[in-house]
C-alpha cells in the first residue's frame, strides 16, 4: 500500500464505523416510526435509552470521513460535493432535524419531535446512500459541479444503495437493540427486537441480492469489481456474516450477533473500495488525487495521535454502556467528597494581592511589551480570570444563608 | 492528470455568490453561540461540582446536575450545526477545498478528535451522575474542558490561516511545497483569534446564563439556587468581559499590521494619512465617515500606539479589492460598543460582590443583565462579521477570491431558503428544550430540602 492509499483506507474504515455505529442509531429511528403500528411506547423508550449515551460520538465518524477526504484528496472532495450538492444537502438537513429532534425528545414528550426524528432517521441514510451510489457508479466527474445535479444520484444504483442503507441500518439497529434488551433483562423487548432483526435481516439480504442485479444492469464497472477478485471476497464475507448473524439471532446469541452484524456491514464497505480501486473518480486514481507527501505524513501523524486518545476513550464509553453501568438506577450519593475547604478559599490577603498583581502585570505587558514578555502578559491575564473566579466563587457568601438572601 | 486538475480549479460563473455567502454566514451565526457553551460551560459545571465535593452543600450539586443537562442538549444541537458547516465547505466552496484542502485540512482533522473526546466524555459525565464514584465523575468532566480548548485551537488555526495564509507556494494555480504544521500553527493570527474567541465563549455563556436567572430573580424567585447560579455566571462573565477589551486591542493591532485594508474598512479610513482620527458612529460615504464623532489621532494611537503613526487607507488598494466598508464598520462598532457595555456591567457586579458579598439591590442591574445576554450574542456575531466580511473579497486573504471558490451547482437559492426554514425550526426547538429543562421541578435533582429555601 502506498502512502497515498492509506487515507483512502482510513476513509473506508471511518465509513464502516459510521454505518455500523451511527447506522444503528438511524435504524433506531426507523423502529421508532414502526412502533406506532406495533410495539408502542415501550419500543420507543428502549431505543431512546439505548442510543442516549453514544449517538453523538457515533456521529463524529462522519466528520472524520469528511476531514480525511478533504485533506488527503481535496480535488475529489470538491468534485463530489459540488456535483452531489442535492443529496448531500438533503443529508445535512436530515442531520440537523435528527439531532435537534433527538435533543427535544430527550427533554420532554413531544409527538412532533418523535415524528421528525423518525423521518429524518430514514431520509439521512437514504440520501447518503444515494450519494455513495453516485460515486460508486462513476457518475461524479472531476471538476466543479461537472456532473448532473439530479441524474448523478437519482438513478437505479443510487436508489438501490440508498434503500439498502436504510434496510441495513434497521437490521443492525434491531440486532443491537435485542442485545441491549437482554442486558436490561426485558424478555418482552428481546422477543420484539429479535423478530425485527430476523425480519429486517431477510429483507436486507433480499435487497442486497436485488441490488447486485440492478448494479449489473446500471453500473457494469462496479458490478465487475464486486464479482471478481478481492471485491468478490469482501462480498462473500459480508454475505456469510449476514447469514451468520441470522443464525446467531435464531439461537439467541445476541452479543455475538452484534459483532457479526458489524463485520457484515464493514465488509460491504470494504468491497466497494476494493471494487473501485485504484480509481477514486472516473479518470482520477487515488494516487493522482492525493495531496502532497508532507500533508499526507502530517495527516497520518495527526490521525495516529488522535487514535491514541480516541481508542481508549471509546473503549471506556462502550465498556460503561455495554457493561450496563448506565442501566443501573442512580445510586444515592454516599460520602466520597473531597476534604472540605475552610471558611473561604483565599481567606488571607496573599491570594488577593496575587490576583490583582496578575491583572496589573498582564494588562501592562499586553499594552506595552513585545515578544516573550507580551506572551507572559497574555498568560497572566488568562490566569487572572481563572484565579479571580476561583477566589470569588468559593466562599460561603455564594449560596448565601438559608432563606432569601 | 494536470489538465484534469486544472479543470477542477477553473472558476465558474455563479450568479448566486451573494446567497452562497449568506448561507454560510447564517450557518455560522447559528453555530457559534453553541460553540460558546461547548468551550466555556464544561469548565463552569465541573467547577461547581468541585464546589459541591469540597463543601458538601447540595445547592452546588443541584446546579451542576441541571446545568449538565442543558450542556448536553446544547452540545447535541452544536454537533449537528457544526457538521452542517463542514458539509457547506464542500457544498458551497468546492474550489476553495479542492485547491487548499491539503494546506489547512489537518486543522479540521485534529479538531475531529477533540470533537470525539468531547462527545464521549460529555456522555460519560452526564449519564455518570450517581453511577460513577464522585471523584471519578468529577474527573470525567475534565477531558471535555480540555477538548474545548484543543478544539477551538485547531478550528481557529484554519481561520487564522485564511486571514494570514502561509506554509505553501502556488505554482500554476496548484499548491506546492505545503508545510501544514507551519501554515496552521506558526501563524501570527492564531493566538489573538484563539484567546479572543475563547474569552468570548465565557462572556457569552456567562451573560446568557445570568440573563436567564436574572429574569427569575426579578420575578421574585430569590432562592439559594437562583442566587448561586447568578453569582457563578455573573462572576465568570464579569471577569472575562473587561479582559476581552485588552485582548481586542491586541487583535486590532495585529489586523493593522497584516491586514491594513481590513483595518481601514473597519474604521472607514478612505485616504492613507498620518495621525489618523477615529470616528464613532456615522456612515461611510465617498471615502470618509459622515455624521460621525471624530476623535483626532485616536486611530493612529490605538492601532500603532503612536498618535502620529501613518495608517493605510482604503485607497491603497483598487476598489475591487476592498471589502464592503459599511457592513464591516457597523459590525465592528457594534462589537466594540457592546463589549464596553458588558465590561461596565461586569465592573458594577465585581465592585458590589467584592465589597459587599451580596447581590446588587437595584432591579435595574438585573434588567441590564437580562439585556446583556442577547447583546453578548450580537457582539459575538458582529465580531465574526467584522473579521470574515473584512477579509472579503478574498476567501484566502490576498490569494483566492471568494468568487473563485464558489460552487458551479444550481439551486443555491432553493437550498438557502430550505436552510432558513430548518434553522427557524431549530431555534424554536432549542428554545422549547431550554424551557422544558428550566421548568423541570428542582426536586428532581436534589436530595436535601435545603436548596429551594
Amino acid at each position: 500500500m502506498s502512502l497515498a492509499e492509506i487515507p483512502a483506507v482510513l476513509i473506508l474504515a471511518g465509513l464502516a464505523a459510521y454505518l455500523a455505529l451511527a447506522g444503528a442509531d438511524f435504524g433506531a429511528g426507523f423502529w421508532d416510526l414502526t412502533s406506532y403500528v406495533s410495539g408502542g411506547a415501550k419500543v420507543r423508550e428502549h431505543t431512546k435509552r439505548a442510543m442516549a449515551p453514544v449517538w453523538e460520538a457515533n456521529h463524529v465518524w462522519l466528520v472524520f470521513v469528511l476531514v480525511v477526504c478533504w485533506t488527503a484528496y481535496p480535488t475529489a472532495f470538491g468534485s463530489i460535493f459540488s456535483t452531489l450538492a442535492a443529496p448531500l444537502l438533503l443529508a445535512a438537513i436530515g442531520i440537523i432535524l435528527r439531532g435537534t429532534s433527538y435533543a427535544a425528545r430527550s427533554a420532554g414528550h413531544s409527538p412532533a419531535a418523535s415524528a421528525v426524528f423518525s423521518l429524518s432517521s430514514i431520509a439521512t441514510p437514504l440520501a447518503l446512500g444515494a450519494a455513495i451510489g453516485a460515486i460508486a457508479s462513476g457518475r461524479v466527474p472531476v471538476g466543479n459541479a461537472q456532473g448532473d445535479l439530479v441524474a448523478s444520484w437519482l438513478n437505479p444504483t443510487g436508489v438501490v444503495i440508498g434503500v439498502l442503507a436504510v434496510a441495513t441500518s434497521a437490521y443492525v439497529a434491531a440486532v443491537y437493540l435485542a442485545g441491549d434488551a437482554e442486558r436490561i433483562e426485558s424478555p418482552e423487548l428481546v422477543r420484539a427486537f429479535r423478530a425485527r432483526a430476523l425480519g429486517a435481516g431477510v429483507v436486507a439480504g433480499f435487497l442486497a441480492v436485488a441490488g447486485i442485479v440492478v448494479v449489473g444492469l446500471d453500473a457494469p464497472a462496479l458490478f465487475d469489481g464486486l464479482t471478481r477478485g478481492p471485491g468478490l471476497a469482501a462480498v462473500v464475507v459480508s454475505a456469510l456474516c449476514g447469514v451468520g448473524t441470522l443464525a446467531l439471532l435464531w439461537r439467541a446469541r445476541y452479543e455475538s450477533a452484534r459483532f457479526s452484524a458489524a463485520v457484515a456491514v464493514a465488509a460491504i464497505v470494504a468491497g466497494w473500495g476494493l471494487a473501485q480501486a485504484p480509481e477514486l473518480l472516473p479518470g482520477l486514481t487515488v494516487d493522482e488525487a492525493a495531496a502532497g507527501r508532507d500533508t499526507l505524513v502530517a495527516l497520518l501523524v495527526g490521525v495516529a495521535a488522535g487514535f491514541a486518545v480516541l481508542i481508549p476513550s471509546l473503549v471506556l464509553l462502550f465498556g460503561l454502556v455495554l457493561g450496563g453501568r448506565f442501566d443501573q438506577p442512580p445510586a444515592p450519593p454516599g460520602p466520597g467528597g473531597l476534604r472540605p475547604i475552610g471558611p473561604r478559599l483565599g481567606h488571607g490577603r496573599g491570594p488577593r494581592i496575587a490576583v490583582v498583581g496578575l491583572l496589573v502585570v498582564g494588562t501592562a505587558l499586553m499594552l506595552l511589551a513585545d515578544g516573550p514578555l507580551f506572551t507572559i502578559g497574555v498568560l497572566s491575564l488568562l490566569a487572572f480570570v481563572a484565579a479571580a473566579f476561583a477566589l470569588l466563587v468559593s466562599g460561603d457568601a455564594v449560596a448565601g444563608s438559608h432563606g432569601p438572601r | 492528470m494536470t489538465a484534469l486538475l486544472a479543470a477542477a480549479l477553473a472558476p465558474v460563473d455563479q450568479e448566486y455568490l451573494f446567497e452562497a455567502r449568506q448561507m454560510q454566514a447564517l450557518s455560522f451565526a447559528v453555530h457559534i453561540p453553541l460553540v460558546c457553551f461547548g468551550i466555556a460551560f464544561p469548565a463552569i459545571v465541573v467547577f461547581v461540582e468541585w464546589l459541591h465535593l469540597r463543601t458538601g452543600d447540595p445547592v452546588y450539586r443541584t446546579l451542576a446536575r441541571r446545568w449538565s443537562k442543558v450542556m448536553l442538549a446544547l452540545f447535541a444541537v452544536g454537533v449537528v450545526t457544526g457538521t452542517i458547516l463542514s458539509f457547506e465547505l464542500g457544498l458551497l466552496w468546492p474550489s476553495f477545498m479542492a485547491t487548499f484542502g491539503e494546506v489547512f485540512g489537518l486543522g479540521f482533522a485534529l479538531e475531529g478528535f477533540s470533537f470525539f473526546v468531547e462527545a464521549i466524555f460529555i456522555a460519560i459525565y452526564v449519564y455518570g451522575w450517581d453511577r460513577l464514584p464522585p471523584r471519578l465523575h468529577l474527573l470525567s468532566g475534565v477531558p471535555v474542558v480540555i477538548a474545548g480548548i484543543t478544539g477551538s485551537l485547531t478550528v481557529i488555526s484554519v481561520n487564522a490561516w485564511m486571514n494570514a495564509p502561509s506554509g505553501f507556494e502556488l505554482r500554476a494555480g496548484r499548491v506546492a511545497g505545503v508545510e501544514p504544521w507551519t501554515a496552521l500553527f506558526a501563524n501570527d493570527f492564531l493566538w489573538h483569534e484563539l484567546v479572543h474567541m475563547y474569552l468570548a465563549g465565557y462572556v457569552v455563556m456567562g451573560f446568557l446564563l445570568a440573563a436567564a436567572y436574572a429574569v427569575a430573580w426579578l420575578r421574585g424567585r430569590r432562592t439559594r439556587y437562583v442566587r448561586t447560579a447568578l453569582v457563578v455566571s455573573l462572576t465568570v462573565a464579569s471577569l472575562a468581559a473587561p479582559v476581552q477589551l485588552v485582548v481586542g486591542d491586541w487583535a486590532a493591532r495585529t489586523v493593522a499590521e497584516s491586514q491594513p485594508t481590513k483595518l481601514a474598512a473597519l474604521e472607514g479610513l478612505g485616504a492613507t494619512r498620518e495621525g489618523a482620527p477615529l470616528h464613532l458612529l456615522g456612515w461611510y460615504v465617498d471615502g470618509e465617515v459622515a455624521y460621525g464623532v471624530e476623535l483626532p489621532r485616536m486611530l493612529s494611537l490605538l492601532a500603532y500606539h503612536d498618535p502620529g503613526a501613518r495608517v493605510r487607507g482604503l485607497d491603497a488598494v483598487p476598489v475591487e479589492d476592498r471589502p464592503p466598508v459599511n457592513v464591516v464598520r457597523v459590525a465592528f462598532q457594534t462589537m466594540v460598543g457592546i463589549g464596553i457595555l458588558l465590561a461596565a456591567i461586569g465592573a458594577v457586579w465585581l465592585v458590589v460582590w467584592v465589597r459587599k458579598h451580596r447581590l446588587p439591590d437595584s432591579p435595574w442591574f438585573f434588567r441590564a443583565v437580562v439585556a446583556a445576554g442577547p447583546l453578548s450574542v450580537v457582539a459575538l456575531v458582529a465580531g465574526w462579521v467584522t473579521t470574515e466580511v473584512g477579509r472579503q473579497p478574498f476567501v484566502v486573504y490576498g490569494i483566492m477570491r471568494t468568487e473563485e471558490a464558489v460552487t458551479g451547482a444550481d439551486g443555491i437559492v432553493l437550498g438557502y431558503g430550505v436552510l432558513v426554514a430548518v434553522y427557524a425550526g431549530l431555534a424554536a426547538a432549542t428554545g422549547w428544550i431550554l424551557l422544558r429543562l428550566s421548568r423541570a421541578p428542582l426536586e428532581d435533582d436534589e436530595e436535601a430540602g435545603d436548596v429551594a429555601g
